[in-house]
């Protein structure tokens, strides 16, 4: 009896820590918010600036959906960049075919919904077969899937007219569309003229609903279900944890966050391309969530902003800019991962008159 | 052109796919780690050779054993600076986004070095082509060489892991490292060894890749990185003849598909096959399927 209220004692200590830091992630996303928009208001704020408020958001998106399968769910995704595209063209096609004349935010919604359900079921789809794989052949068929997605999308064509929807995928001509017909996709021209109905705040709201489904997921029975999965997914097999139904849970949820990242992207740009979802994207948002932290939803925030931000911040060296980028990526990784690095940082920490002792556990 | 012409070419193109591939699992196989730098060591090699055959007129097998050499100290490099200090880190998902730290770094360099444009490769390989059944079917000597040299590189890497010391070194540290340091194997020196063998090779697909399609940019090395590394997990990572195989078939479905069905879902076809064997077979053609254990 003791015992048991021992340990639910700790588990409360655990759950009002991890909600002390869900609400830290919470306030830091506000505050940074509330600052960007004071200085842009007041016109504090460089026009270079001001135009990567909307790209960190959809990154920061991207991360931390990422971190959902590579941190939480154990599993390396290389295809991220798939369920961009198919949320970005899902929802462009959408916006572009149907809603004139409603409300600019409202349009926004709704593609939102479309792009995170059209990348969703996408991502059921694919995480069925996917998740039979493990590890690095799991990696190298989510990159597949993410190259096939590219490729497709790049011979597609469709269009919009009084009889519905035509989608062909050898030329416009195929389309054999009404008079009143409008093409849409146009092949490996991508979708042109899309309404720029994406701002800083709906990347915001966006960012929060994001945390509040991926954090809320992580502290739920299904959270510690995959985590469990993670860890040790025979033993989690043998006490009756469906371990295929959690992982496809957690691939679903996080491509069709992923999705709702790419209608961002998508409603920020006049044109719409394919070469922009190619695996250097994948590998990038991957970059973001190893370098700040698999698992870390915050670290995940933390570095998707300075690695958007640095690059166009080094833009002053010119030439040497993703040279330099590339140095400080190797050093970062060392620094923070190499045991030796780690050890002397720890011994560094020690020595200083006001530095932590040592670490006791992890914050997050 | 016939069947038999698209034939040749896929398993032409094949055999350099299957050069980076035995790369590939060979650093996979033994440090247990994707290097996606190994694509752009295969484009620093083309350089290399590049300018070797251009600035100073070297013969051509003069370039090539620059070119291999110059590589091979690369790869050691990468190894002892990048990628040796993670190797006990906490994730093995560190050193993957170290390699495509790597990856840029070598991108950019060439980049600043050489310019973004491409430039024509000369082609090193002065053998004459063969003619077939009446001049229908014309095998070029680029074609020919890369075929032999890929099946030259096979056999002897077979012949180097099974039968001789440094091979069995291999062997044990891709078994089971921590016992083969017991055992008295020099592990660093070990992967050092594949590093320097895959870099090696790496040089050697630049030349030959870029002897057939003869341009040469910063970029060149990225898709048949990628291309490569599909190879090697399609033909069981780990296993030479698996790499060898698979990056044959994957050479012959890409020339085929962009024969046959389109150009521009001819990559959508390689990637759609390499799923199908995984589903199938999910440790590819050769790979051993290793049962966990608790």
């Amino acid at each position: 009896m003791n015992q048991n209220n021992q340990s639910a004692e700790i588990i409360k200590k655990i759950q009002s820590s991890t909600r002390r830091g869900n609400l830290i992630t919470y306030g830091i996303v506000l505050a940074a918010y509330i600052v960007m928009q004071s200085l842009v208001s007041t016109g504090h704020i460089s026009s270079l600036l001001k135009g990567l408020l909307v790209p960190v958001c959809v990154y920061v998106i991207a991360a931390v959906s990422l971190n959902l399968v590579v941190g939480i769910s154990g599993e390396l995704s290389l295809g991220h960049a798939g369920f961009m595209c198919v949320g970005a063209y899902a929802s462009s096609f959408f916006t572009n075919a149907y809603g004139d004349g409603l409300p600019n935010w409202f349009r926004l919604i709704l593609a939102i919904i479309v792009g995170a359900a059209a990348a969703g079921l996408f991502g059921i789809l694919i995480g069925v077969p996917v998740l039979r794989l493990k590890g690095d052949y799991l990696a190298i068929v989510t990159l597949a899937f993410g190259e096939i997605i590219k490729n497709l999308i790049n011979v597609l064509y469709a269009g919009v007219d009084s009889n519905g929807i035509h989608i062909s995928t050898k030329s416009a001509m195929d389309l054999n569309m009404g008079p009143d017909g409008k093409q849409i996709i146009k092949g490996a021209l991508g979708i042109s003229g899309t309404p720029r109905l994406s701002t800083f705040t709906a990347g915001v709201v966006l960012i929060i609903i994001t945390l509040f489904i991926v954090q809320n997921l992580m502290n739920s029975r299904a959270g510690r279900a995959i985590m469990s999965t993670r860890d040790n997914r025979i033993a989690a097999e043998s006490i009756g944890i469906p371990v295929t139904k959690y992982k496809l849970l957690a691939f679903a949820v996080s491509a069709a966050l992923a999705g709702a990242a790419g209608v961002l992207y998508s409603h920020n740009l006049a044109s719409l391309s394919t070469a922009k979802f190619d695996y250097n994207t994948s590998i990038l948002v991957l970059v973001f969530v190893v370098l700040g932290g698999i698992g870390n939803i915050r670290g995940s925030i933390i570095a998707a902003v300075i690695l958007t931000v640095l690059p166009e911040m080094l833009r002053g060296l010119s030439a040497y800019r993703m040279l330099i980028y590339a140095v400080i990526l190797i050093a970062m990784m060392l620094f923070n991962w190499a045991p030796a690095a780690i050890s002397w940082r720890e011994r560094m920490m020690e020595r200083l008159p006001f530095g932590r002792k040592k670490r006791t556990g992890e914050e997050d | 052109m016939s069947f038999i012409t698209y034939l040749k070419d896929g398993i032409s193109l094949g055999a350099v796919y299957a050069i980076i591939a035995l790369g590939y699992t060979m650093v996979y196989g033994i440090a247990k780690m994707l290097n996606f730098a190994h694509g752009d060591v295969i484009m620093v090699g083309a350089y290399v050779a590049l300018m070797m055959l251009t600035k100073t007129g070297a013969p051509p097998i003069a370039a090539v054993l620059v070119s291999m050499a110059a590589c091979t100290l690369l790869g050691i490099t990468i190894e002892m600076v990048a990628y040796r200090p993670l190797r006990k880190a906490s994730s093995s998902l560190a050193v993957l986004i170290t390699a495509i730290g790597v990856s840029y770094l070598l991108q950019n360099l060439a980049l600043l070095i050489f310019g973004a444009g491409g430039k024509t490769f000369v082609n090193v390989v002065s053998f004459p082509s063969v003619s077939l059944a009446d001049g229908q079917l014309n095998i070029s000597g680029t074609t020919i060489v890369t075929i032999l040299v890929s099946v030259i590189i096979m056999v002897s890497l077979t012949l180097f892991v099974n039968k001789t010391k440094p091979g069995h070194a291999m062997l044990a540290v891709s078994e089971d490292r921590d016992a083969a340091q017991l055992m008295g194997v020099n592990v660093n020196a070990t992967i050092s060894l594949t590093f320097a063998i895959g870099s090696g090779l790496a040089a050697v697909a630049g030349v030959l890749l870029c002897s057939a399609y003869p341009i040469v940019s910063p970029y060149t090395g990225a898709m048949p990185g990628i291309k490569a590394f599909t190879a090697a997990v399609f033909g069981g990572i780990g296993s030479i003849p698996g790499a060898m195989l698979g990056g044959i078939l994957l050479g012959v479905i890409e020339v085929l598909g962009k024969a046959y069905i389109s150009t521009q879902v001819a990559d959508a076809i390689v990637f759609g096959v390499l799923i199908v064997v995984l589903l199938v077979k999910p440790s590819g053609l050769f790979g051993k399927n290793i049962q966990e254990k608790v």
